[in-house]
């Protein structure tokens, strides 16, 4: 068969399996400081096992390694089946799977040794920093280059937010690391002061925004009408809520900065376009939610779905909190507690990670020329795992946080606190506890999915797909 | 802010509030107009992939544009579209110095009324105690412990041995202006290992926890002329520099062979940071008197 007529499943492939892997290792540290937070003797006295060092190593890894591969394997895989051509360029292709699992890899190495820039998700140093640029304009031109050559006039609503995902993070990345080297592992950002923090959280929110939002809509207006069967609810509500979603999520990040001396005006035009946001987030759930309505009975039989729609439902949970966090009352409330940990991870697990799963479960066996996974009663206990682990876990620092918050502001008739620091410290360990349990169950989920793909793939070869000819 | 920058912020939210109104619009113009249920829009992609030709929900276009006009309402209320200021004058600063002026007003006079009671009554006063031991566990339990039993490098308020002296006018100095204990590194004048070896000796010994042998002694002559001007020849320590007493057996940072050898290789900076300006003058002489008041308990 002539190669120019197959698609290139082989990239797709390779990340997707690393994603497994990734997430098995991302959570893993994440359940051991965790852990670590109960017992801090688990550090066992060692510079790179101390949380400091590990709590990076963990989002990280979760984020770039597990979301990353999981966003440029699936994105290959889509724009390839809805633009109906083979990937552009295919070494470069080939390239951005190797660069990115470089990155990684450096990442594991350099912050245990404490290499950092001490910016949140932006800890790596600065030669990575620009193998992270090379790789991502790789990526960009791979991705953009098979649209341009596409066969259909229509480019697919999952294409523009993979796209826009793509864009925003080459931006991002490249102005939030802008720094002044001064040794192989050291430099310094150009930024100073409160604008140094402004531009952190313009590039921290938006990675929440567009990595870890628009991203994994982009999987989700593929995989979910893909696994209902069901055609994209309302073709016009992706058109406004895309447009939107795009323009308003630039303007949230000083929403992390309230009440510090970033000026009034900037506190204030984050927070509103905070919750100019909540409708716009929202029209990505209403349409993934509504796809898979008139398609209940099917969750009776597959698993699969009830990933896609309890993630739809975290995200839909999460898009609310997050306005409601950046509301400057509640977030007085709210800010610098465990309550922060609890949101992102409702929906980092909730959202991103459900999604992931339910699409690699969907995908892998057509990777591997399958009808389905090895066993779908492995996908239905992995789904009941993760799904108790998640609300464990949220559930838990939701109370965690807002004890620690009421805890910190309670004052005393003589004005002093009625708690000293530490007391709230003890008041949040049952919490840890439960939130310890909640990810040992999320991370278990993720083992049964490793044995459940290595029995899907291990006996198969992976067969050429033949390019459809566009309807 | 410059006018150029103002002009840019007004001129930029204004800009992205239009676009989000005209979305809205836009999508109410497409209207539910007589859609068939399951009319497509018709591109169809990857075989089976196809869209709906539904309206956005009614609802969910409402729940947008309210936001909008909150939105609106609010940078119209609060500093937000560059220089303007907000209709209702409200500014994070004046917030901060507000309930800064009513905790003033409603605490003060609580700590006021023991403004005149002399030191040694004030440590003894229940009322006084009380207030200092809540003051206590907001300001000083982050070093000195729940207890006030200290940790390595943090000392022990409840025995006898005071670093910086114990007079109303020692510890409220200590409060108020904070206090910074420097070991200077003296182990480049020591001669090498073995006369760092021969140091932490003799320094033990002063303390009885290690015999006085010819070693130790050897080192006597150096800790007179390198040591005593803080910790005196007999090396007792002195109050005025906050050097610590090593004849008795109290030790700030751990008594052991290897800690006094770090100490003596790496000097050591102690800091206790200061209270002043945070507790003004009522609270830091209650909490001083409270302080005292602790080691007087024993």
């Amino acid at each position: 068969m002539n190669t120019a007529a197959t698609y290139n499943d082989k990239v797709v492939r390779q990340f997707t399996i690393m994603v497994v892997v990734w997430g098995i290792v991302g959570m893993l540290v994440g359940v051991f400081i965790a852990a670590q937070l109960i017992w801090p003797a688990l550090n066992f006295d060692l510079p790179f096992l101390s949380y400091a060092r590990l709590r990076p190593l963990h989002t990280n890894a979760v984020i770039f390694a597990f979301g990353g591969s999981a966003l440029i394997g699936t994105s290959y895989y889509v724009v390839q089946r809805t633009c109906h051509v083979r990937l552009a360029f295919q070494k470069l292709a080939a390239f951005t799977f190797w660069g990115w699992m470089a990155v990684i890899v450096l990442a594991a190495i350099t912050l245990p040794l404490g290499i950092t820039q001490s910016k949140e998700y932006a800890e790596l140093e600065w030669p990575i920093d620009l193998l992270i640029a090379v790789v991502w304009v790789a990526y960009a031109i791979v991705f953009f280059g098979t649209i341009v050559k596409r066969r259909v006039k229509h480019i697919y609503v999952a294409n523009w937010f993979y796209g826009a995902f793509i864009i925003t993070i080459a931006v991002l990345h490249i102005f939030n690391n802008l720094a002044v080297p001064v040794t192989l592992t050291k430099s310094y950002t150009i930024y100073t002061g409160v604008v140094d923090a402004m531009v952190q959280w313009w590039y921290g929110h938006n990675a929440v925004g567009f990595f870890l939002t628009a991203g994994f809509l982009g999987m989700m207006y593929y995989f979910v009408p893909k696994q209902a069967g069901r055609p994209v609810y309302s073709y016009r509500l992706s058109v406004v809520h895309f447009w939107s979603l795009i323009a308003v999520y630039m303007w949230a990040g000083p929403h992390h900065l309230h009440y510090t001396s970033l000026p009034d005006w900037a506190q204030t035009l984050g927070m509103v376009f905070s919750i100019v946001l909540l409708a716009p987030s929202w029209g990505g759930m209403i349409n993934g939610i509504m796809t898979l309505s008139g398609a209940w009975h099917k969750l009776r039989s597959d698993p699969i779905l009830k990933f896609m729609i309890v993630s739809l439902s975290f995200y839909g949970m999460s898009t609310f909190e997050g306005p409601m966090m950046s509301i400057k009352t509640v977030n007085a409330l709210s800010h610098y507690t465990d309550w922060t940990i609890g949101h992102v991870h409702s929906g980092a697990l909730g959202w991103v990670a459900m999604m992931t799963i339910g699409t690699l479960y969907c995908l892998i066996p057509r990777l591997y020329n399958r009808e389905g996974m090895y066993s779908t009663k492995l996908i239905d206990v992995h789904f009941w795992t993760s799904t108790i682990g998640v609300v464990l876990y949220a559930v838990a620092l939701w109370v965690a946080g807002i004890t620690q918050g009421l805890m910190w502001r309670a004052v005393n008739e003589d004005g002093t606190l009625t708690y000293s620091f530490v007391e709230s410290l003890k008041a949040t360990y049952p919490y840890y506890g439960l939130r310890l349990v909640g990810g040992l169950l999320f991370f278990s989920g993720m083992i049964i999915m490793a044995y459940n793909v290595w029995k899907t793939i291990s006996d198969r070869k992976p067969v050429p797909v033949a390019v459809l000819d566009p309807a | 802010m410059p006018a150029f920058w103002h002009w840019f912020i007004v001129a930029g939210t204004v800009v992205f509030v239009i676009w989000c109104v005209w979305l809205i619009q836009w999508a109410g113009k497409q209207g539910p107009q007589n859609v068939a249920d399951d009319e497509v829009v018709g591109h169809r992609w990857d075989g089976d992939l196809e869209e709906w030709n539904n309206p956005a929900p009614k609802w969910w276009l409402y729940l947008y544009f309210i936001t909008i006009i909150w939105a609106v309402g609010y940078m119209i209320a609060y500093p937000g579209l560059g220089n303007f200021d907000g209709l209702l004058g409200w500014s994070q600063e004046g917030q901060y110095e507000q309930e800064m002026q009513y905790a003033a007003e409603r605490y003060e006079p609580i700590y006021e009324r023991f403004a005149g009671m002399p030191f040694a009554e004030l440590s003894q006063q229940a009322d006084a105690l009380k207030l200092g031991e809540s003051l206590y566990a907001s300001y000083c339990t982050t070093c000195h412990g729940s207890d006030a039993r200290g940790a390595a490098g943090y000392p022990n308020l409840t025995d006898d041995d005071w670093l910086w002296g114990n007079t109303e006018a020692d510890i409220t100095a200590t409060i108020r202006h904070g206090r910074n204990g420097v070991m200077p590194v003296l182990a480049p004048a020591l001669g090498g290992d073995a006369g760092i070896d021969n140091m932490v000796a003799y320094v033990r010994s002063l303390s009885g926890l290690s015999p006085a042998d010819a070693d130790a002694m050897s080192a006597k002559p150096m800790f007179v002329a390198l040591c005593s001007a803080c910790h005196t020849a007999e090396g007792t320590g002195n109050k005025l520099f906050g050097a610590p007493n090593l004849t008795d057996d109290i030790w700030l940072y751990g008594s052991s062979e290897a800690m006094i050898r770090s100490t003596i290789t790496e000097g050591r900076s102690g800091i206790m940071p200061a209270h002043g300006e945070l507790l003004g003058d009522n609270r830091s002489k209650i909490l001083a008197a409270y302080i005292a008041s602790l080691s007087k308990n024993q």
